[in-house]
């Protein structure tokens, strides 16, 4: 009678072979193209994107597909600088707030529709309709009116942009932003076909549906499995584009890529399992790229609460951290002691370095540290014991595990403090930051765009992700007035001056700043990683 | 029968339906919020979210529009992805999971009862030893460490089947594999000790004095009783399998189900919460089912009702 269990199991088997059958596919080979073997660099997303809609993507798995197939009115060019992309000249008027763009000529959508103003004002206010819950319409309250008509008090007609004709689309600020035309190569400010999407709500969903603008296009996508873009013929610049296409593999074990990489499955890779990282730098292999990284990993202390709401217990606590003992012997990916909160890579009023400019506002100074927590102790009446109570709070990952472990034990060696670790989902961490019901938890930010302004302006007063709770009124009126002038040299002066007033009241304890490393095989030429973007392919070759 | 079979449906709605409230409760108290992220994300956009997907209605409100969706088959919206429903991602998961499941189950249920009576008939022998470190071996060795071997063995260094993906048949083999090797050696360990005790019975020594051939002794009679318990766990561990295992399908790269079940939760992605649970609830009562008259038909003892007798 076990046999005809076993038929059963044979017949679903069966059918479930039948049923997969007409899901996933390897993509067929194209006949009659073996003279010239098209150039397809294979990589890997580790995620399946939430969507690959420019209003509704919001992160680096969504924008890594995106950054290849649109393009908006600027774009980077490979010295990470901001170029013009779809417009070909844009003026700014005297009052610093109204940019008049005029596109190209020649620029065309990957279904043949010519690319128009109307197709950025339409993708603007789209994004930002409060119907449409975008997670990202906040990156378009610059524009007047933007932030109003997100959030129901205004309408979409009062949005600062406009297409006056086919060509010149006219957009009004809230206020001047010094980095305007930054923000202008972000995925939210990408255009979208207006007589596609109103056609059609669900185009972004399907390959067949997805019309973009940009060097490639969206030619397929299995979900959760693969994606696949193909050279855009339309897009005006298509002869600079050696690529024949770029395949997407879905796989998010970082360990299995790395095998894949290894078995010449992957061209390119990113990001490397961390102990890789550690044997490639070893090694010395020049396969392997550090790419720069707009991001700080820092621990925030709770102002508010005893005894962390003490400046020089939270500056001893910056003092004891050794910080090139974590870079080099926990964190090993190629990531580089703090500074501050900004990190390197953006550039000051002079073309320079806008961290030379500053200098370094952190130190392992292990003699300062115990004085001033002695002294932080006797003002606040604590104990070394007491410190047993507290904990690092950090979201279950084996690679905030073990920093929060190196730093509870320097902490221990420096200090003689106890401090317990504890690990929770993201969700909760999140949940627990925004409800101050913590004493120190790990955290990180990624800049929205190039200027030192996306990591300065989070710890204003009201901030909306200041979990620290950090409050200082000559702070908000440095970034305050930075916000409302483009005049580069006020604009540093100010934000040199605001991280200095952080870097001494110590709200928050910078760690580290981050590196994005990766692997490419070395036939692989012309890939670029902006700073606050995962690597380009659009001026990639690969030399077999 | 029938009445039988119809009682054991109605049972079943009753415990699909405690299970989704349970689940429900559970969610909703866990700390931690789908829509929370680590970015300057204004309240106002925060809130324009949860009106998108009702979580600003009380959740008994939620709860009762949760149920009339239900009852229409439709469990809602993905409050992670934008491109796919809680629907779509199941119908996509599940044959992938399903097929990988099943291939698994297929080895697992015609090599663990086969080493299990290797084991039992040749008791303190070599065949015995070997069968039953086999058995320890896929029980205390996770899968998560059996699937990085295999990949780096025979994927990588030898090189006879893909590393990881999903694709082709061969793309199917290791993951089956890795996955069959625990149950395959529950159902060695659970054979092999239930035959033994059959083996013991007066009716084999009945049958053995009767002078019947060893080989219709062991099939006949020892196989035949001894795999009982055997089958009594396979419902739930056929369910296990053909929903998918997380770590497998995250090693190997497999588009399935079984991921979701744990991102979800990381997620708070509600609706794929209560989607996986109530289906993965609903495939093991199924199965439970299934196993209770396969029962029926092996053992001929078992009668359910009076009208089957």
């Amino acid at each position: 009678m076990k046999k005809s269990l076993v038929l059963v199991l044979a017949m679903l088997m069966v059918l479930s072979f039948a049923l997969s059958a007409c899901a996933p596919k390897a993509p067929a080979e194209t006949p009659g193209e073996a003279a010239a073997e098209p150039k397809i660099l294979r990589t890997n997303n580790a995620f399946e994107p939430g969507s690959l809609d420019p209003a509704l993507a919001q992160g680096t798995h969504d924008s890594w597909v995106l950054d290849h197939t649109f393009e908006g009115l600027t774009k980077k060019d490979v010295d990470g600088k901001i170029v013009l992309g779809m417009a070909k000249e844009y003026k700014l008027a005297d009052d610093d707030v109204t940019y008049t763009f005029t596109l190209r000529d020649d620029i065309k959508w990957s279904n043949g529709d010519p690319v128009t103003a109307y197709d950025f004002e339409f993708a603007w206010k789209r994004a930002l309709d409060p119907d449409m819950a975008s997670d990202y319409a906040y990156q378009l309250y610059y524009l007047k009116g933007g932030e109003a008509y997100n959030t129901k008090t205004g309408t979409a007609d009062e949005v600062g942009v406009k297409a006056i004709d086919d060509k010149t689309l006219e957009v009004v600020l809230a206020s001047p932003t010094a980095y305007f035309l930054e923000l202008t190569s972000f995925y939210t400010y990408y255009p979208v076909n207006k007589k596609v999407a109103e056609a059609n709500p669900d185009w972004a969903k399907n390959a067949d549906t997805h019309v973009s603008n940009g060097p490639f296009k969206l030619t397929g996508w299995e979900h959760n499995a693969s994606i696949t873009l193909a050279k855009n013929d339309n897009y005006y610049n298509s002869s600079v584009v050696k690529l024949d296409g770029i395949e997407f593999t879905i796989l998010n074990d970082e360990n299995t890529a790395w095998q894949k990489y290894l078995g010449g499955e992957y061209d390119f890779l990113t990001p490397l399992p961390q102990a890789v990282v550690a044997q490639l730098k070893a090694e010395g292999n020049p396969e392997l790229v550090i790419g720069g990284e707009l991001a700080v990993y820092y621990y925030n202390l709770y102002n508010k609460m005893e005894p962390f709401n003490n400046a020089k217990i939270r500056k001893a606590l910056s003092l004891t951290l050794d910080r090139q003992t974590i870079c080099d012997k926990i964190a090993q990916g190629g990531q580089l002691p703090a500074e501050g909160v900004v990190p390197f890579g953006m550039l000051d009023e002079n073309g320079k370095e806008y961290r030379d400019g500053v200098g370094k506002l952190v130190e392992y100074n292990v003699e300062e540290g115990k004085k001033l927590f002695a002294e932080g102790l006797a003002e606040t009446g604590y104990k070394v014991e007491d410190f047993k109570k507290f904990s690092i709070l950090y979201n279950t990952l084996e690679a905030h595990k073990i920093i929060a472990q190196a730093a509870q034990e320097m902490w221990r060696t420096n200090l003689g403090i106890e401090l317990q670790l504890e690990n929770v989902d993201f969700q909760v961490k999140l949940d627990r930051e925004k409800a101050g019901d913590y004493q120190i938890s790990r955290a990180g930010w990624i800049g929205d765009y190039i200027d030192p302004m996306t990591f300065i302006d989070l710890w204003v007063s009201d901030g909306p992700f200041n979990d620290a709770k950090f409050s200082n009124p000559e702070y908000d009126r440095l970034v305050k007035e930075s916000k409302a002038t483009t005049d580069q040299k006020v604009r540093m002066d100010n934000m040199r001056k605001a991280e200095k007033i952080l870097m001494d009241a110590m709200p928050v304890v910078p760690v580290y700043f981050y590196t994005q490393p990766y692997a490419q095989k070395p036939y692989v030429t012309g890939v670029f990683k902006p700073l606050n973007r995962y690597p380009y392919f659009i001026y990639a070759d690969m030399n077999k | 029968m029938k009445k039988y079979l119809l009682k054991r449906i109605a049972m079943a709605v009753v415990t699909i339906w405690a299970i989704i409230t349970i689940t429900f409760i559970l969610m909703h108290s866990v700390p931690g919020d789908p829509f929370r992220q680590e970015s300057k994300m204004p309240k106002v956009v925060y809130e324009n979210l949860h009106k998108k997907y009702g979580l600003d209605k009380p959740l008994s409100e939620q709860y009762i529009i949760y149920l009339g969706k239900i009852i229409r088959g439709d469990f809602g919206d993905s409050m992670k992805s934008r491109v796919e429903t809680v629907n779509d991602m199941i119908k996509r998961g599940l044959p992938v999971s399903a097929f990988i499941g099943l291939e698994a189950l297929l080895i697992a249920v015609v090599f663990g009862p086969a080493l299990g009576a290797i084991a039992a008939l040749n008791q303190n022998k070599w065949p015995d030893y070997l069968s039953m470190i086999i058995a320890i071996i896929g029980v205390s060795v996770p899968s998560f460490i059996m699937g990085t071997v295999f990949i780096q063995f025979l994927a990588r260094n030898i090189e006879w089947l893909p590393i990881g993906g999903w694709g082709s048949f061969r793309h199917s083999i290791l993951p089956s594999i890795a996955l069959a090797l625990m149950p395959l050696a529950q159902l060695a360990r659970y054979m092999r000790s239930s035959m033994l005790e059959v083996l013991g019975q007066d009716y084999i020594k009945t049958a053995k004095s009767k002078g019947i051939s060893k080989a219709t002794v062991v099939l006949r009679h020892a196989v035949r009783n001894a795999i009982l318990p055997v089958v009594s766990i396979l419902g739930t561990v056929a369910t296990n399998l053909i929903v998918g295992s997380f770590v497998i399908e995250k090693i190997f790269g497999i588009p399935g189900l079984g991921m979701f079940f744990i991102t979800s939760i990381n997620n708070r992605d509600y609706p794929l919460i209560m989607g996986t649970t109530i289906f993965y609830a609903i495939i093991l009562v199924i199965m439970l089912l299934i196993v209770d008259i396969a029962y029926m038909l092996i053992d001929p003892r078992i009668k359910l009702t009076k009208e089957g007798r």
